[in-house]
């Protein structure tokens, strides 16, 4: 017999919500971290080439989190204090941030590469999961599939751009 | 984190409130499973150089065991920590068990940038609590 503690998988609505959410946080500090970074530029070091990825990936982050959202609310658990959330993670990165052109495309590589890991890790649970959760299965993995993909795809645009500039 | 780094974990904390070697029994009921599951992974472990099993009296970990044990704890605390202090789950323990095995160390040392963390991590896990000291107290309310 397995135990709970030991071995992959998401058994519960509320197990997944609470994941979810993990999810949103994550998201969340892409964001924040992006717009952070874009501020923090110095005139020299700004291009069009990296304000568009900064853009892009603070878009894709939010309508990420805005997909997450609209799963949980599917889902029977109690509703997550998002704001709070938000304000948090803000608050956090107020005084801190990459100091050079290298460390904001680094940053920006490293949090879509722990996204990726993160929904990739989250898909194999509920696939070894048979749990019958409160939203529908199908569009739980395509959206979270999806999300994982979009995350592969920043992560090699983000490269191509290092490679570019070495 | 994955399977192997539970144990290792287990048998650290298990070894820790011992003060020696950590019995099959003792594990099989930190993790919740048969002593013949124990048996199994710690032959896995033995095979990989993280830990020595005597007979009759129990498991250590070798140097690496330790290190590793150590990091998949810290990556543990995150995870309680993060519950507690920004989700502001109740429950922060048996919720950070169910999640421990999704939740990968890259994902927790991202997670880590937005909690305060203490520099002695995780000197200061509370074995016998099985949980961060810090929030130890907030347990304790439930």
């Amino acid at each position: 017999m397995v135990g709970v503690s030991v071995g992959h998988r998401v058994s519960t609505d509320h197990q997944l919500a609470r994941l979810l959410q993990i999810g949103i946080v994550l998201e969340e500090v892409v964001e924040v971290r992006a717009a952070r970074h874009y501020d923090t530029l110095s005139p020299d070091e700004r291009d069009a080439e990296i304000e568009a990825l900064l853009e892009e990936a603070r878009e894709e982050s939010a309508d990420h989190r805005e997909r997450l959202e609209s799963l949980i609310e599917e889902l029977d658990a109690e509703a997550v204090p998002l704001d709070e959330i938000e304000a948090l993670v803000e608050s956090t990165y107020a005084q801190t941030g990459p100091e050079s052109f290298d460390g904001v495309l680094y940053d920006q590589l490293h949090g879509e590469e722990t996204a990726y890991k993160f929904y990739d890790d989250l898909i194999e649970a509920v696939e070894a999961s048979d749990a019958a959760f409160a939203l529908d299965r199908e569009r739980l993995l395509t959206t979270l599939t999806e999300i994982r993909d979009e995350e592969a795809e920043g992560v090699e645009e983000v490269t191509a751009i290092m490679e570019a500039r070495e | 984190m994955n399977t192997a780094d539970q144990y290792l974990k287990a048998i650290y904390l298990v070894q820790k409130m011992e003060n020696g070697p950590a019995s099959t029994g003792a594990l099989a009921e930190r993790l919740d499973v048969s002593p013949a599951s124990v048996n199994e992974m710690i032959g896995k472990l033995q095979d990989r150089g993280l830990a020595d099993h005597e007979k009759y009296k129990g498991v250590s970990l070798t140097d690496e065991g330790i290190e590793q044990a150590r990091e998949a704890l810290q990556t543990y605390c995150i995870i309680e920590r993060f519950l507690h202090n920004v989700l502001e789950v109740e429950e922060f323990p048996s919720e950070a068990k169910a999640l421990e095995s999704v939740i990968d160390e890259t994902v927790a040392e991202r997670l880590d940038t937005i909690i305060e963390r203490e520099p002695q991590c995780p000197d200061c896990f509370d074995a016998e609590a099985d949980m961060c000291a810090e929030l130890v107290s907030e347990g304790e309310a439930d």
